[in-house]
């Protein structure tokens, strides 16, 4: 199993933090992980992506030539990366600010109106959460419930107020 | 011990920490910001001394005198910062004071850019300080390594009384890894400095008359045997750091020299040209001063070219050019100015070559 998937949104949307906790799952599931961030003088609404491979073998380049996942958070992103996805692979859409699907015809699109949903639970900001959710059920990257349990830990002491927002965010695609 | 997923930056300070670090001084610079960053939180809490310096002339000078006092000092920065530190780093060496120096490059020359770069190969090997001294570098492929060398790098400083350089480059810096930390090492108390290092400047209370670390000596014949002394210690260094990985030299038609994220590059281009019918192999210098001629002695009977794969202009290819003796013609492949060339390019460039070297 090898899973190279590419996070793209406008600095914070939480591409970049989702990338992160898959990253994180994947290794705690026993596989190996990279998490390669673009970095730049950048701000909050600037550009933000990440590469993340999770893979069960050696992983040698943490940059990646092709996609198996795109996850774009805006429109931007879509149009800037959506060539990188190899046939066959899956582009998710946060259809909320993206009003156009993709170009491309060869790929799975899931489109996910994951502010609008986000919103309905209380807090846009757990929009990338939603996505999280609707990765994890099409992709199966890694488990739920590892998942879960990093989102207890991000989520304890002053900042526990936000679990159960969060994981109403990614259980709304993810039983 | 289990693993955490930890960000380059933050993984080297926290081996540093790890390894005993008692004072870092640092200056912000991209892409190396986390480390003073961590290391101003948690350095404090371990019972170090975090310090800002206003410069990075100030932080390597500060660093000199706490290393001169026998504390383990750890510095990081990015290219111009350590062309900054040079002088600095050349007085270190003559004091034979140990240091361990993280330079997580980027583009340059000159301010240069902020992505990945390997153009300081020349700068980390043959140095920017005035006068006959040699520094040991070691460069790591990948996080986990990279904490295991800043980790001993304090021993080897310590064992040779002389600056070491961890030369990473920004892509290292701010990716992460799954990493399992050392054990932490306890700091050294003035007691134990005092008994370990005689040399050290631990005041009157812990040996007789006073300590002098110093790197002016008029008369030529005192400066040239202490030259000569120091070259003793280089000539033993060249012997035992002698750091490399290979891969698949055997049967190679080519064979790529590469370190860094560079080398992991080619780890995949060797996959795609193995794809396409073409075996090719790997060098990976770990250790660039002194480097591992002994790894081209690897080399099997089928290659056609060794091509030193670089981030910059064509650095280590001089290096790669005195290793490889004449033996096999040697080909650059290169990207600079931060700009990192994806597995494909490199095998598609290094098909081309081949093909170079069989007309």
């Amino acid at each position: 199993m090898k899973k190279k998937m590419f996070f793209a949104g406008s600095g914070g949307q939480g591409a970049l933090a989702i990338g992160q906790m898959i990253a994180k799952a994947g290794m705690e599931e026993g596989n190996e992980v990279t998490w390669l961030p673009s970095y730049g003088p950048e701000m909050r609404g600037g550009t933000a992506n990440c590469t993340v491979i999770v893979s069960d073998k050696t992983i040698s380049c943490p940059l990646i030539n092709d996609a198996d996942v795109l996850v774009a958070m805006n429109l931007p992103s879509l149009r800037k990366f959506e060539s990188m996805v190899v046939p066959g692979g899956i582009i998710f859409i946060n259809s909320s600010l993206v009003p156009e699907t993709s170009t491309r015809t060869d790929v799975k699109v899931i489109e996910v109106p994951a502010n609008e949903k986000a919103l309905e639970l209380g807090n846009d900001r757990a929009a990338n959460i939603v996505m999280l959710g609707a990765i994890l059920k099409e992709t199966g990257v890694c488990k739920k419930d590892t998942i879960m349990h990093q989102m207890e830990k991000m989520f304890s002491g002053r900042k526990a107020k936000f679990l159960p927002l969060n994981v109403a965010a990614l259980e709304l695609y993810c039983k | 011990m289990s693993k955490v997923l930890m960000k380059g930056n933050e993984a080297f300070a926290e081996a540093a920490i790890r390894g005993g670090c008692k004072c870092y001084f640092g200056y912000p610079i991209t892409p190396q910001n986390e480390v003073p960053e961590y290391m101003s939180h948690e350095l404090p809490k371990a019972g170090g001394a975090f310090i800002q310096a206003e410069s990075e002339l100030a932080a390597i000078n500060m660093a000199y005198g706490a290393a001169a006092a026998g504390g383990r000092v750890f510095i990081s920065t990015s290219s111009p910062g350590l062309a900054l530190m040079q002088e600095g780093i050349g007085f270190i060496c003559s004091c034979e004071v140990p240091l361990v120096a993280m330079n997580v490059s980027r583009g340059g020359p000159g301010v240069g850019g902020i992505q990945p770069g390997q153009a300081d190969y020349f700068q980390v090997t043959r140095g920017g300080y005035n006068g006959d001294c040699r520094i040991p570098v070691f460069a790591p492929a990948n996080i986990q390594e990279s904490v295991d060398l800043i980790y001993e790098c304090f021993d080897i400083a310590e064992k040779y009384r002389n600056p070491v350089i961890i030369f990473a480059d920004g892509m290292l810096g701010q990716m992460m890894e799954p990493v399992e930390l050392p054990p932490k090492k306890e700091i050294a108390s003035a007691e134990q400095i005092a008994k370990e290092k005689p040399w050290a400047i631990t005041g009157t209370d812990h040996h007789e008359g006073r300590n002098v670390v110093y790197s002016l000596r008029l008369q030529p014949d005192v400066l040239e045997s202490h030259v000569n002394h120091m070259f003793e210690k280089y000539a033993e260094a060249e012997k035992e750091l002698v750091r490399y990985k290979t891969q698949k030299l055997d049967d190679a038609e080519i064979v790529f020299v590469a370190f860094g994220t560079m080398s992991r590059i080619c780890a995949e281009a060797i996959e795609i040209l193995e794809e396409k019918g073409v075996k090719a192999g790997l060098i990976r210098p770990i250790s660039l001063w002194p480097f591992p001629k002994a790894a081209f002695d690897e080399i099997g009977p089928k290659t056609k070219v060794v091509i030193s794969t670089e981030l910059s202009m064509g650095q280590m290819i001089e290096d790669v050019k005195m290793a490889a003796a004449g033996r096999w013609p040697v080909k650059l492949i290169n990207r600079t100015g931060g700009i990192v060339p994806s597995s494909i390019e490199v095998a598609e460039r290094a098909l081309k070559a081949l093909e170079e070297v069989k007309a």
